[in-house]
């Protein structure tokens, strides 16, 4: 090959953005399109600096905005090679569009998404609202809890992203900042190990086989959209988790370093529980423990995987607890926390179901201290000990002034 | 590079191999096919496409059907220009990596796109392309209205044009704007190559096309596409609408070489007066009510100081 290989340590120093870069250097993309914003930046950045020093081989077109980031990725994709590229908060925004036409055309992609609050009012700082903005798309989405993970996920979501039975694209989400400016010990794959394990790209109806042509994303109207659409969910729905966790558990044998589509700690005996994702889970499992201490059976469960929404596997976690609050880091904005909703709704059909409160979080990159989940795991057991919901169903925590609750 | 095709007369150029079926869903009479299989069929080569949303798009590709026989995609109403520059990006990352499956092929990147899709929504996307320098040809298909949703006016909607959203009434002639010029745009880019062409004139637009895709870099092709829904012709009549336009030199064709270069390629013999091609159109209909007529002749007065712009900026060679 032409480009030199990395010598990484064992453990390198590296926050969530620049572990984010060296996995896609590791993975060899053949184009990415990007177009900055903070603080999804570095990523690009850092992409760009391993082109210049010939770490990595391919084409790298800096755009003029997202929205053609996204565009050229589809593009290059449906030309049939490895596509990456990275964004957040008013340019993920920008780029919804074509995150449709991209999985609708079932085009291998991966998109890492630093997630960041959605102005007005302007704020660059870590939240969800973004994310949300894309669960709908028919992306598989990933989400890290801290740079390892970044490092980790990308890796997984490009090996599912191209598999022949998947071919649809990927998200790994970190949170803004919290995760993506903040250095960690991070274990680290040698060059070959990385690339063995996300494979040689193998394209499938590319646009560059001039012995085949192809029509890439025709018109259907009511005789056929209904089929498609239907298709893409159901192999999202069946498909797309079985290869997750063959992914994992690959990677597993590979680094050994164990990931979950949910991710539960202290669950097979808890009373209490919060669901919650991103920075947010390793600040919990803390305070879980030491909720443990002092008698109360608290447990967390962490999203790994938000699309598609692991609903059986949510439910297994969940079926035996008495109280579990959901946290959204978004503004629901006229409605209950998404996470609410959906955590909810796999709860429903339960036969003994836990009492659920919703709570919003961490806005705009507002911290989410110790005292704030101490407090909720308090609130949940008053809850289990008085046999009911004492509390408004829907809270912001850690807002300044007067109380927000609703419902 | 590869050999130029070469095309000894009409005949054989109109009957060379499809990549473009005549099976679609274009109004009878519709230019933009015509103008499409004459790009096709100016080369040999291989071609990697792409349509941006508009009448071209929804009439060529209804699933499970396609009227395409080359790679084809369509992202959006905007992106075309994009899609195709992200393949010609792979296109070279997988020739430096020594991984394209048929490594001797030369493919050519052409992005089709209405006007609507060029002058207005996708115009940051194809100036975005043609800044960065991709090897690759945007084609207009310029009929002046957005088309596939019913005829609203465009930024390419000449002045007096009735249309949806600015139609001719009680107190109003149409369209208040003139068109934009794409094509000077475009060339001050700096581009290689950019130019007008005509159906009609079919030798004049075989040569830019094979002009366009054998210079390396980005190439903007503005074809004049009669619309016979939109601008109310009898679809029998879309060469004659076409020659009216050419021969008006209400749509002229010259060339632009390196962002300066400007070359007229046709010259009219007799130059028609702009009232017989307004008067060919239902769109103009209403610019000959007499307290419009003053309209038409500021139409003429209009593409006599183009022409003679035109004219200078060839002679003087800038
Ligand atoms: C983002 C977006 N806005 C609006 C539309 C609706 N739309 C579809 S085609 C079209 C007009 C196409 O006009 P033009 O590009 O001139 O092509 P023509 O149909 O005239 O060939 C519009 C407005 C769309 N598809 N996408
Ligand atoms: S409406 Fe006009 S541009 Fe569209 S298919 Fe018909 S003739 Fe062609």
């Amino acid at each position: 090959m032409a480009f030199d290989k990395m010598e990484l340590r064992e453990v390198e120093v590296w926050d969530g953005n620049f572990a984010a870069a060296q996995a896609m250097r590791q993975c060899q993309i053949d184009v990415v399109a990007a177009y900055p914003i903070t603080p999804s930046t570095p990523i690009v950045e850092g992409y760009a600096k391993f082109l210049a020093d010939n770490y990595v081989e391919g084409e790298y077109v800096m755009v003029e905005s997202e929205h053609a980031a996204m565009s050229g990725c589809i593009g290059a994709a449906a030309a049939g090679g490895r596509v990456a590229t990275a964004t957040s908060s008013q340019g993920f925004a920008l780029m919804v569009e074509t995150l449709y036409q991209a999985s609708g055309m079932r085009l291998p992609i991966v998109l890492n998404v630093v997630n960041r609050a959605l102005a007005a009012p302007l704020n660059v700082n870590g939240d969800h609202s973004d994310m949300y903005l894309g669960r709908d798309s028919g992306w598989i989405q990933f989400d890290a809890y801290c740079p390892q993970d970044a490092y980790d996920l990308n890796f997984i979501a490009f090996k599912v992203s191209e598999d022949h039975d998947v071919r649809l694209p990927a998200m790994v989400h970190q949170d803004g900042f919290m995760t993506s400016h903040t250095a960690q010990g991070v274990r680290t794959l040698k060059d070959d190990d990385a690339y063995g394990f996300v494979g040689d790209f193998k394209p499938m109806n590319d646009m560059l086989d001039f012995e085949h042509p192809v029509t890439h994303g025709v018109q259907t109207e009511e005789d056929w959209h209904f089929e498609h659409k239907a298709r893409q969910h159901n192999d999202l729905m069946t498909k797309v988790l079985p290869k997750i966790q063959t992914a994992f558990d690959e990677f597993e044998k590979l680094s050994g370093r164990k990931y979950n589509i949910v991710e539960k700690y202290d669950m097979d005996d808890a009373d209490v529980a919060v669901v919650c994702m991103g920075t947010s889970v390793e600040t919990a499992r803390e305070v879980a423990t030491e909720m443990r201490e002092k008698g109360i059976k608290a447990g967390v469960v962490g999203l790994r995987v938000i699309r598609p929404f692991p609903f059986m596997q949510i439910q297994e976690a969940l079926k035996g607890c008495k109280a579990v609050a959901t946290l959204d880091r978004s503004s629901p904005n006229g409605a209950p926390g998404m996470l609410f909703n959906e955590i909810s709704g796999c709860l429903y059909n339960l036969e003994t179901r836990p009492m659920l409160s919703g709570k919003v979080y961490g806005l705009g990159g507002r911290d989410l201290t110790k005292k704030h989940l101490t407090d909720l795991y308090t609130e949940l057991q008053a809850n289990v000990d008085a046999g009911k919901v004492t509390t408004p169903l829907q809270e912001f925590i850690g807002v300044r002034g007067p109380k927000l609750s609703f419902l | 590079m590869s050999e130029m095709k070469k095309i000894k007369n009409l005949k054989e150029f109109s009957t060379s191999a499809d990549r473009f079926e005549g099976a679609n869903l274009l109004c009878p009479g519709c230019a933009h096919s015509i103008i499409v299989r004459e790009v096709l069929n100016a080369t040999n080569d291989d071609l990697v496409l792409s349509a941006s949303t508009g009448c071209l798009e929804v009439c060529t590709a209804v699933y499970p059907y396609t009227s395409w026989d080359a790679s084809w995609i369509h992202i959006g109403f905007e992106n075309g220009s994009t899609a195709v520059a992200g393949a010609e990006a792979m296109y070279k990352a997988l020739k430096t990596k020594g991984r394209l499956k048929q490594p001797d092929r030369n493919p050519k990147f052409v992005s089709f796109a209405g006007d609507g899709a060029s002058y207005d929504i996708g115009f940051q996307w194809i100036s975005g392309c043609m800044e960065r320098g991709h090897n690759i040809m945007h084609v207009v298909l310029d009929n002046e209205v957005y088309a596939n949703t019913g005829g609203q006016r465009s930024s390419s909607t000449p002045i007096g044009g009735s249309n949806t959203t600015t139609p001719a009434g009680r107190v109003s002639y149409g369209e208040k704007q003139n068109k934009k010029d794409m094509v000077a745009i475009m060339a001050a880019h700096g581009i290689p190559y950019s130019a007008q062409v005509a159906p009609n004139k079919w030798k004049d637009m075989v040569k830019k096309i094979q002009h366009g895709f054998a210079v390396d870099g980005p190439v903007f092709i503005n074809a004049v596409s009669p619309c016979t829904t939109e601008w109310k012709f009898d679809p029998k009549d879309t060469m004659m609408l076409t020659d009216l336009s050419t021969d008006s030199l209400v749509f002229p064709l010259y060339e632009i070489i390196d962002g300066h270069e400007l070359n007229i390629t046709y010259r009219p013999k007799n130059v028609v007066p702009v009232e017989e091609y307004l008067a060919a159109q239902g769109r103009f209909k209403h610019l000959f009510k007499d307290e419009y007529k003053y309209l038409i002749k500021e139409w003429q007065e209009r593409v006599d100081a183009n022409w003679a712009y035109l004219n200078r900026r060839e002679e003087a060679r800038v």
